[in-house]
């Protein structure tokens, strides 16, 4: 069997526990995938030691019977995520040589379910980016391409490593973080599936921080169904995550029936952009008209702040950020800058953030210091605090008329060229965020799905936002609108 | 609105980042684009309305004041840039 990693987890799951493959064989066609695919430069730290012995305890624990769905399936992690033993640097040379002697709460759960890891993944430093260019590592490639054009181009970000991993078939899965988009417009440019669930749903621990109040873990996969499966495994309590919510989590794939008669779809008004291309505009459409057939009821809705999330988004979140980065002082880890003798403590940590940090890390943290700082607080960040309960109560209003779930487009544009931003300004790649980071700002569940190609032959995602803590439902949606759109396509190999 | 050098240089120091003083201008042009995008939200009425605080309406849970881990310095100190005899070391902190 060629096409091992062409599987989807599913199908790998069935495959396994028939006993027509083991993982040790779909590990090894995966790192043999990773090798051959290094002009992607999605695995940035690759661990197949750790892989084949994983690969090995889960075909024996899958001969005695009973695994969960996970067990024995290769799998890449984002390199936000602290793995035990491996480097876990957050593609900052701040963390260069960092190795966690502890394990996230995801990935620990993930492994205890017989996941197997085959690296790390590529990601913008500190997942601050929607291009995948200010990683240590370089950029991440999107596999897909512009027609016969050879332009790189962006597999988006910040979790541009998973997104490209995942599209190429490189691993079955991989898990993202998604602070403002960081799943989503990813997975939208790359035509895969991602979701983001409600903030609380995964556990934060062992996940190097970059805005609190906004980064919750999830999946990125080839369908729905792998989402399902993915998410539940990565969910839960932990008592190490004060923000991690005490709920059951229930079956998520067993609600996938694709069944949504009477359900009430709103398509919000605000989100149709100025200057947006056509494409999105007709694409959005499409997804309208879809769920109708599949039986849904469509209504219009509004949300009347949505111009304003953005804005809010680029104050809280860069003052999270400030805070949660202070502690990256060349003191307890990570790089440390060369002192010149009679240099003291202040010039080390100012010299060793100078040198570790890249340009948009230190931009945010800055900006961040800035808002947080006497006589600004009340005027910038308290202003965007209240303005994110406004954007809250904007979906509360929504959810409370009987909307059940929210159609938008995921991204703005379909994928860039890498370097084409280079020269705009920072708020111009602020905007791919646009139609996400409401979903952030809002602590809900919100899903984007492949759902066509433009005439480039570049792929578009719709996306989904549901009710809190009903990703069960939420996926369900998805999974109507991914059997309607019937999207298959896959990018033609040039790696 | 507009940020000078000198509050681009204050915010560096606040942040300890160094930068150096040719860089400041540009610098200082980039944080002004930023303030001036976030200063739509002036636009907003939020007379009267409460800062978010938490994402989700739960109350965080309380736990026993106990210690539940701990006894592994050379774990701690495992990744230290420079660590010695059982301590983190930095450069003179007092004159």
């Amino acid at each position: 069997m060629s096409d091992l990693t062409k599987l989807k987890v599913a199908g790998a799951r069935d495959a396994l526990r028939a006993g027509d493959v083991t993982s040790v064989e779909l590990t090894e066609a995966c790192l043999a995938a990773i090798e051959g695919a290094g002009a992607l430069n999605a695995f940035v730290h690759k661990t197949p030691e750790i892989a084949l012995e994983q690969a090995r305890a889960a075909d024996a624990r899958i001969k005695e019977g009973e695994a969960p769905s996970m067990c024995g399936i290769p799998m890449g992690i984002k390199d936000l995520f602290c793995t035990k033993g491996v480097a876990s640097q957050a593609a900052s040379r701040i963390l260069e040589g960092f190795r966690p002697e502890y394990e996230s709460t995801v990935t620990t759960q993930l492994f205890d379910a017989g996941a197997v890891m085959l690296g790390k993944l590529n990601m913008d430093e500190f997942a601050m980016g929607s291009s995948n260019e200010t990683s240590c590592y370089g950029n991440a490639v999107n596999p897909w391409r512009r027609g016969n054009d050879d332009t790189a181009l962006t597999p988006g970000g910040s979790s541009g490593g998973s997104a490209a991993a995942v599209a190429a078939d490189l691993c079955l899965a991989a898990t993202g973080t998604d602070t403002g988009g960081s799943i989503r417009q990813p997975a939208a440019f790359t035509g895969i599936t991602g979701i983001k669930p409600t903030y609380g749903r995964c556990s934060r621990w062992g996940i190097v921080a970059f805005a609190s109040s906004l980064d919750q873990a999830g999946p990125m996969t080839k369908d729905v169904r792998d989402a399902a499966i993915l998410l539940q495994a990565m969910c839960g309590h932990d008592a190490k995550d004060s923000t991690s919510a005490d709920l059951p989590v229930p079956d998520f794939e067993a609600m996938l029936t694709g069944d949504i008669k009477g359900k009430t779809i709103g398509i919000p008004r605000e989100y149709r952009m100025e200057g947006m291309p056509e494409e999105i505009e007709a694409l959005w459409t499409r997804g309208r008209e879809m769920l109708a057939d599949a039986g849904a009821k469509i209504v219009d809705i509004s949300l009347p702040h949505t111009k304003y999330a953005l804005p809010a988004y680029y104050v809280i979140a860069p003052a999270e950020a400030s805070s949660n980065l202070a502690r990256y002082d060349g003191v307890r880890y990570g790089h440390r800058a060369r002192l010149a003798s009679g240099e003291g403590i202040n010039d080390m940590y100012e010299k060793t953030r100078a040198e570790g940090f890249g340009h948009e890390v230190q931009r945010r943290v800055m900006v961040g210091t800035y808002v947080l700082s006497a006589g600004f607080y009340d005027a910038y960040y308290n202003r965007a605090r209240k303005v994110r309960t406004l954007i809250k109560k904007d979906f509360e209003e929504a959810f409370a008329a009987g909307v059940d779930a929210i159609l938008t487009p995921a991204t703005p544009s379909a994928a860039f060229g890498l370097g084409e931003m280079q020269e705009a300004d920072p708020v111009q790649m602020y905007l791919n965020d646009v139609f996400t980071v409401t979903v952030n700002l809002a602590g809900l569940p919100g899903v984007s799905v492949p759902a066509g190609l433009d005439k480039q032959g570049l792929p578009l995602g719709l996306q989904l936002i549901g009710r809190p803590w009903e990703e069960g439902d939420l996926l369900n949606t998805a999974y109507a609108l991914e059997r309607a759109a019937g999207f298959v396509e896959k990018p033609a190999k040039w790696w | 609105m507009s940020i000078d050098t000198d509050t681009a240089a204050r915010v560096a120091k606040l942040a300890r980042i160094r930068v150096e003083d040719d860089q400041l201008p540009a610098l200082a042009q980039e944080f002004s684009n930023i303030l001036d995008f976030i200063e739509q939200l002036n636009e907003v009425d939020v007379e009267g309305v409460e800062p978010m605080v938490s994402v989700t309406p739960m109350r965080l849970k309380r736990r026993q004041d106990g210690v539940t881990d701990g006894g592994m310095q050379d774990k701690i100190l495992s990744n230290a840039p420079d660590a010695r005899e059982g301590f983190f070391a930095v450069p003179k902190v007092v004159e």
